[in-house]
């Protein structure tokens, strides 16, 4: 291209504040909308076909047995409500490690020290994820893990394979993600109003909760966002730790191979509920904390 | 050229988007991506009938280099990587030139989602699989002309309804098994020769038994009741009408809260045994002999009510680059001394009549009941269930498959 | 903020404990690369450090690392150039749309990973031929894009435009000014998206597993195929420990830089 053409295609996004952000928009939208978005509406639209019973090819017929299927059995509610609950106690128990772990590391350490620890906090992101849960594993081990053996001179053996296990497991691994965002907001408050709030008389405990947590909150929803959406879609923590029962990422990769309608059809499930809680949340302005 | 923009021109700017233009520019490529995956035909609908007989390949096989994926059961295809003195993969690659990557899987399921995904070239496919990949459109028959070790196969393997459709053969046999009840020894005595003890509530090894996390487990279950519910009429494990398969339903549901874990991967399996989790449950003789490899440690037998097995045939996918490769590691591995040593490693009755000689326990074959008919009576090959009774029942509907895998995913669910 | 002495020592023991329970499984993971049991009963039996020469010499291990390396490469570079352009429109204009698009953004992380690795996979298999490395790239720039996104974002806004307006008033063009301006004030921020996607591609198995074709093999699946083969799940400690010791260095000098007093 010419110097004079750049220079005119220059002038023109210049003076033309929507041709900008078109221009800067393109790439990354047509990315999302035509890769991302255009995968998921070609798996979803699965949904409502069924599949040939011997073949497992996907048969174009309109449909709702996959949507009946879901709703009757009672299987698929309790493993819904299952995958809801662990999801649930996962973020409540992250959330109540991470957020005196940050406090300290953002507020009470001194600003050389904060590096350090966080560094360290975090260091377990790189670490494999599957190694970390093989490690739970050989640590819940029922006959010879280390729990067993930690417990061992009070006579009880260690919980073994299930949702205890499952729970800690997911916790453990979900943690970074909630202490990032968390750490992040709290070293962002500014000294003034803590300051102040003393300043006013309050004691360090009341500062806490009713300025510092309230503050934070977005920060805390958006590590929440993290630690619901993985675990709602986890199905390895389960297949290694979690001895006989199921999540919903279990159902989904069980039948995504031979019945991809019906695999579809559930996984709507978690991706309706994410959609409901991140559009829940957008006001809390959680999105800016990520 | 520059331009020069005083700050108030800037601040005086309405920043804001045409919103008809931004919305409907969205909408076009949203609704365009959703239309050209609505309307686009690959990979779908019309029930693909097995194909003619001109898609097989004429040969002559070549000395062409090329590489080849294969899809195997855990112990076929062995390259070294899971003890360095078990190899028959790398001698194959030396002699023939050919590169080979093996994957393995845990169920035929699996087999049969990852062959359907491309990208793999050859498979050892059970009975269960076998057929829905033929049907599927997955494989080319194979010229069993081009392979001249074929011609040692027991005749008893040759030309089975798994694997030979409409006169066309789709592969060769690899050799056949039953799944073993296993057992820890010393955790379980005396040594068992029932499968009550996974099936019964009273079993002494309650919480620690494994089950075949797969929907054709229920076969098992249904061989069970053949023998403590004789009045149920069970003949065909995998020809269950609605009463029978619910029968099977709920023995499952009595299994599960003994059942410490399910398997699908078999080294999973080996680690829970090694570590005490699991102290017995239907397995495979190669599981068996691994943990045995230092010292005994499990014991494995095919109990009196019989059980589920499976025959296994190496078939060669419909899209095949290196087809040559192919054939040459489907005349390989069915090779007398090839057989012998897989045979030998997995445990399990090898297909090829001249790899009895070869094995390094010269009782091999007798203990694998290689060349009986009896052992083999009570033995019920994977297969996959249809509607039409695979029992020659005409007079009821048979559950399909389809609902075999739905009531498990229930089943697991719960 | 003043804390009483008791609220300090009681946070202390907190972070301690929030350490140890972090800590714990890693100080495992490296014991059992050293332990003699195959098994890796607590306590181990033996001492041994045969698991790290075998590990030098996998082949396997070094193919997979080499893949990983190559995709989160990729995926990185990827991302960079899509989440710094999202961010340069979003967090620096209004527009009609704009939290729709930033709620897009997010969607790749926030929906379970599953999803989108089935969607991918059917799309790929059914419409594109088959699974390679690029669908593996694929997969991960697109929830990679977030990470990037964030951190972009959040430097815009702190940085506000007085920079670039100033700039412009002195007679520079968007480029020179991008250039000389934005793009040294926006480094450490890409640095930190940089990094965290590398992280996240690196490790990430549940997307990988279906956009991974034959062969494919990246370090998690490569990981996910030998973790419980008894021959081969020692070696596997050995590379988690060693991924673990290794990266202590880039995060802890990433923190220095990307707090460097001058950038706050």
């Amino acid at each position: 291209m010419s110097t004079n053409s750049l220079a005119k295609v220059q002038q023109y996004l210049h003076k033309n504040i929507k041709a900008r952000i078109t221009a800067l928009l393109l790439l990354p939208m047509t990315w999302l909308v035509v890769i991302y978005l255009g995968s998921l509406a070609a798996l979803f639209i699965t949904s409502i076909w069924t599949v040939d019973d011997f073949t497992n090819k996907v048969i174009r017929t309109f449909t709702l047995e996959n949507f009946i299927e879901i709703l009757s059995d009672r299987a698929y509610l309790n493993v819904t409500i299952r995958t809801l609950l662990i999801a649930a106690s996962v973020t409540i128990l992250c959330a109540l490690i991470a957020i005196p772990m940050s406090f300290f590391m953002a507020r009470v350490v001194s600003p050389k020290l904060r590096p350090v620890l966080i560094a360290l906090a975090i260091t377990p992101l790189w670490a494999s994820y599957l190694v970390k849960i093989y490690a739970w594993r050989t640590m819940m081990s029922p006959e010879s893990g280390f729990l067993t053996w930690l417990l061992s001179p009070f006579g009880i053996k260690s919980p073994g394979y299930g949702l205890v296990s499952v729970v800690l497991a997911l916790t453990y691994l979900w943690l970074p993600y909630m202490i990032i965002p968390i750490y992040a907001g709290m070293e962002r408050l500014p000294n003034s109003i803590l300051d102040a709030s003393s300043d006013l008389g309050a004691k360090p405990f009341k500062t806490f909760f009713k300025v510092v947590l309230p503050l934070t909150y977005p920060a805390i929803i958006a590590g929440s966002i993290f630690t619901f959406s993985l675990s709602m879609g986890d199905y390895i923590a389960v297949q290694i730790v979690g001895g006989t029962f199921q999540m919903l990422g279990n159902v989904v990769y069980q039948n995504f191979a031979l019945d991809l309608p019906f695999s579809a059809a559930v996984a709507l499930i978690p991706v309706i509920v994410m959609v409901l809680y991140l559009t829940l949340i957008r006001k809390s302005g959680a999105l800016e904390n990520l | 050229m520059q331009f020069v923009a005083t700050a108030q021109q800037i601040k005086r700017r309405k920043k804001t988007l045409n919103k008809k233009r931004l919305l409907t520019s969205l909408l076009a490529i949203a609704s365009s991506t959703v239309l050209i995956a609505g309307c686009s035909s690959s990979g779908t609908s019309e029930e693909a009938a097995p194909a003619e007989e001109s898609a097989v390949y004429q040969g002559p096989v070549g000395d062409t280099p090329g590489t080849i994926n294969i899809l195997a059961w855990p112990g076929y295809a062995e390259d070294g990587s899971t003890d360095p003195a078990v190899d028959w993969v790398t001698p194959f690659e030396k002699e023939s030139g050919c590169e080979v990557n093996v994957k393995t899987y845990g169920t035929s399921d699996e087999a049969v989602q990852l062959m359907q995904s491309g990208g793999y070239d050859v498979i050892s496919a059970s009975g269960d699989a076998s057929l829905r990949l033929i049907y599927g459109g997955d494989l080319q028959p194979v010229n069993l002309d081009l392979i001249p070790n074929y011609a040692d196969i027991f005749d008893n393997l040759k030309d089975r309804p798994w694997n030979t459709v409409d006169g066309l053969n789709y592969g060769v046999p690899h050799g056949r098994g039953a799944n073993v009840l296993q057992y820890t020894i010393g955790k379980v005595d005396p040594a068992p020769d029932s499968w009550s003890l996974v099936w019964e509530a009273n079993s002494p090894v309650a919480g620690k038994i494994t089950a075949y996390d797969s929907a054709i487990y229920i076969a098992d279950a249904a061989v069970y009741l053949m023998s403590t519910k004789p009045e149920l009429g069970i003949t065909d494990p995998y020809a269950l009408d609605q009463t029978q398969f619910d029968a099977a339903m709920e023995l499952l549901k009595q299994q599960k809260p003994l059942v410490g874990e399910y398997w699908a991967d078999y080294t999973k399996y080996i680690e829970a045994v090694k570590s005490g989790t699991i102290v017995a449950g239907t397995s495979w003789q190669v599981i068996a002999n691994v943990l045995n490899g230092e010292k005994e440690t499990v014991g494995a037998v095919k109990p009196k009510e019989g059980a589920t097995g499976w025959s296994d045939t190496w078939m060669i996918s419909k899209n095949v680059e290196a087809v040559d490769c192919a054939y040459k590691w489907l005349n390989w591995i069915i090779k007398p001394e090839v057989n012998a040593q897989a045979a030998e490693w997995f445990g399990e009755a090898p297909a090829n009549s001249k790899a009895c000689a070869l094995t390094a326990n010269k009782d091999h074959c007798k203990l694998y009941h290689a060349e009986e008919t009896d052992y083999w009576s009570n033995v019920y090959y994977w297969k996959t269930p249809t509607e039409t009774c695979l029992d020659g029942r005409t007079d009821v509907k048979c559950v399909p498959y389809s609902e075999w895998v739905k009531a498990w995913s229930s089943f697991r669910s719960a | 903020m003043i804390l009483s002495k008791n609220a300090k020592i009681v946070l202390t023991i907190f972070m301690i404990l929030g350490m140890t329970f972090i800590y714990l499984p890693l100080f495992i993971v490296v014991l059992n690369s050293f332990n003699s049991s195959i098994s890796f009963s607590f306590p181990p039996e033996g001492f041994t450090t045969s698991w790290w020469s075998k590990a030098a010499q996998n082949s396997g291990v070094k193919q997979a690392i080499i893949t990983s390396v190559y995709t989160a490469l990729g995926a990185t570079a990827i991302s960079l150039v899509l989440g710094t352009l999202a961010a340069s429109a979003i967090a620096r204009y209004k527009f009609f749309g704009r939290d729709t698009l930033s709620l897009l953004i997010v969607l790749p992380i926030a929906l379970p990973g599953i999803v989108t690795g089935i969607a991918l996979n059917n799309v790929f298999t059914n419409y594109f031929g088959g699974l390679t490395y690029f669908t593996i790239i694929i997969g991960h720039a697109t929830f990679c894009i977030v990470v990037v996104f964030n951190n972009v974002a959040a430097r815009y806004r702190r940085m506000g435009s007085s920079f670039e307006e100033a700039s412009m008033d002195l007679g520079a063009n968007r480029i020179m000014t991008f250039r000389l301006i934005t793009f040294p004030l926006l480094r450490s921020a890409l640095l930190a998206g940089g990094m965290l996607a590398f992280a996240l591609s690196f490790d990430e198995i549940i997307v990988t597993t279906f956009t991974a074709g034959a062969g494919q093999n990246t370090l998690p699946i490569w990981i996910f195929q030998n973790l419980f083969r008894p021959n081969q799940a020692p070696v596997v400690n050995v590379v988690a420990a060693a991924l673990i010791l290794l990266s202590l260095i880039p995060i802890y000098l990433a923190q220095r830089i990307i707090n460097a007093p001058n950038n706050n």
